[in-house]
């Protein structure tokens, strides 16, 4: 049975949420890990479904080191100090 | 009275001489905007100390893309205050860049009220590339752009802005509709072109002819450049005429054919069009006397790139003609194709063409299920890069079997 986006993109909140300051994570990663986590019950098409549900509720951000990634929004380190 | 000094002299010397300059525009550009003035004193700063002051990358975005802007901050933000965020927006320029002066002048008013004003039309990617503004500009600069018709362009680990040459538009060479192509991918494709998914990224590039006009073969994952498989159309008459009025037929067309396919007596010119490679050498030579054939549709190459993390790669054929007919659909699924298994097995930051290079063009073909044809090898003629004796056994084999 097909696992409803909601709960993929849960459960790759929490990967993003495990990561952050660790490990930088792509879309791809997450649809990866999304796959060997949950089989057939998932599909690349439901993950990405999901990393837009992610980025469009604004939990999620794009960011770009040299690639782009997936993270939770945070403070922009490169940003210069507002007062 | 001393003459005032100037204070940027090492960026003085760049307005010198008949070009144009970037930085008289930016001079331009600091009479009315601050960011000018601070870019001016920044970059001369960074030229005496030969040190770059700027920071890359980031979170910087509008809402729900992943892609068209490219963070930017100083690292002296108390110095240059005006360009303590100083974020580029790639935005996605019309296909064959063709304006109206009242979309330039829209364009150009809404990045004077939200940016710096200063632009560069265009990047090398081919997008409008607007050059400047804080974060908090972002939102309603994209806003106000999306308003009156434009979009973000491409950045980052995504499909970048698909670009054409004008095509058909204006070219009699051009070997199918480089700008509905164009416009067509670049719709089909919205999603990845706003949500990088990929481990690096994807060009798309369309040439109407082997002029190739916009660089394809050079920086495209996959170009799609026209081509033809009839003859070379010839004027007689036109051909006459070129000697009449002195070009060098044998010079200057015959000797430089790569392909050795051309012979000219003096009064006939007769081109072996089997072994023509389409290099449009003659027709560039002869334009009046010789223009591709009437069969036109397009090459399909893939994996070329500028040298960045590896080397520069050409690109290698992987369909040597196809019909460039909407919607392209057989295009669309071997892209497709691609994406699944490049996503799938390709490194990060590993561009199409390095990947195939690692995994070999033979098993890149075979997983994409693209048969191998003669066509496809490194050079015209010469160098097969497909190990062709796997395929003939398997078929020998198969012939043997059906034989007992």
């Amino acid at each position: 049975m097909a696992m409803p986006i909601e709960e993929i993109a849960e459960s790759m909140y929490k990967l993003v949420a495990e990561a952050q300051g660790k490990k930088k994570l792509k879309a791809m990663d997450l649809t990866k890990s999304m796959i060997e986590l949950y089989g057939d019950e998932v599909d690349k098409k439901a993950c990405k479904q999901a990393v837009r549900m992610l980025i469009d509720s604004e939990r999620c951000v794009y960011t770009y080191f040299g690639g782009s990634y997936v993270e939770l929004p945070h403070k922009e380190g490169a940003a210069p100090p507002t007062d | 009275m001393a003459e005032k000094t100037s204070e940027t002299p090492l960026l003085d010397e760049l307005e010198k001489g008949p070009w144009p300059s970037f930085v008289k525009e930016i001079k331009m550009a600091a009479e009315t905007n601050p960011m000018g003035s601070d870019l001016l004193n920044l970059l001369e700063r960074s030229y005496r100390e030969k040190i770059c002051h700027w920071k890359h990358g980031g979170i910087v975005g509008v809402l729900g893309y992943g892609g068209g802007v490219i963070g930017r901050y100083n690292d002296l933000p108390e110095e240059y205050p005006h360009i303590a965020h100083f974020h580029t927006m790639r935005i996605n320029q019309p296909a064959g860049w063709y304006y109206s002066t009242k979309a330039l002048r829209t364009v150009c008013d809404i990045w004077e009220r939200h940016g710096s004003g200063i632009t560069n039309m265009h990047g090398s990617t081919g997008d409008i590339i607007l050059l400047g503004c804080h974060t908090d500009a972002l939102e309603p600069t994209f806003q106000e752009l999306a308003k009156n018709g434009f979009d973000i362009g491409g950045s980052g680990s995504d499909v970048r802005t698909p670009s054409c040459c004008l095509g058909q538009s204006r070219c009699e060479w051009s070997c199918y509709d480089t700008m509905a192509a164009c416009y067509d991918f670049t719709m089909t494709y919205q999603d990845e072109i706003h949500r990088p998914a990929f481990p690096y990224k994807w060009k798309f590039k369309f040439s109407g002819c082997p002029n190739d006009c916009v660089a394809a073969i050079a920086r495209a994952d996959i170009s799609f450049i026209g081509t033809w498989r009839d003859d070379i159309r010839m004027d007689k008459d036109a051909v006459l005429e070129y000697a009449d009025r002195g070009l060098d037929i044998q010079k200057d067309v015959v000797e430089l054919c790569p392909a050795k396919c051309i012979a000219w007596d003096g009064k006939e010119l007769c081109i072996d069009n089997r072994a023509c490679v389409h290099c449009m050498h003659c027709i560039n030579v002869m334009p009046k006397a010789l223009r591709p054939g009437t069969d036109t549709g397009a090459c399909i190459l893939i994996g070329s790139k500028a040298p960045i993390i590896e080397g520069a790669f050409l690109s290698s054929v992987i369909i040597p003609f196809f019909k460039m007919e909407p919607p392209y659909q057989e295009l669309k699924d071997l892209v497709e194709e691609m994406w699944d298994l490049w996503c799938e097995e390709g490194k990060n930051r590993e561009r199409i063409g390095e990947f195939i290079q690692r995994v070999g063009m033979g098993n890149f073909l075979e997983a994409v299920g693209v048969e191998p044809v003669a066509e496809m090898v490194a050079h015209p003629r010469e160098n097969p890069y497909i190990f062709y004796e796997e395929y003939f056994e398997e078929e020998d084999e198969e012939e043997e079997e059906a034989d007992e």
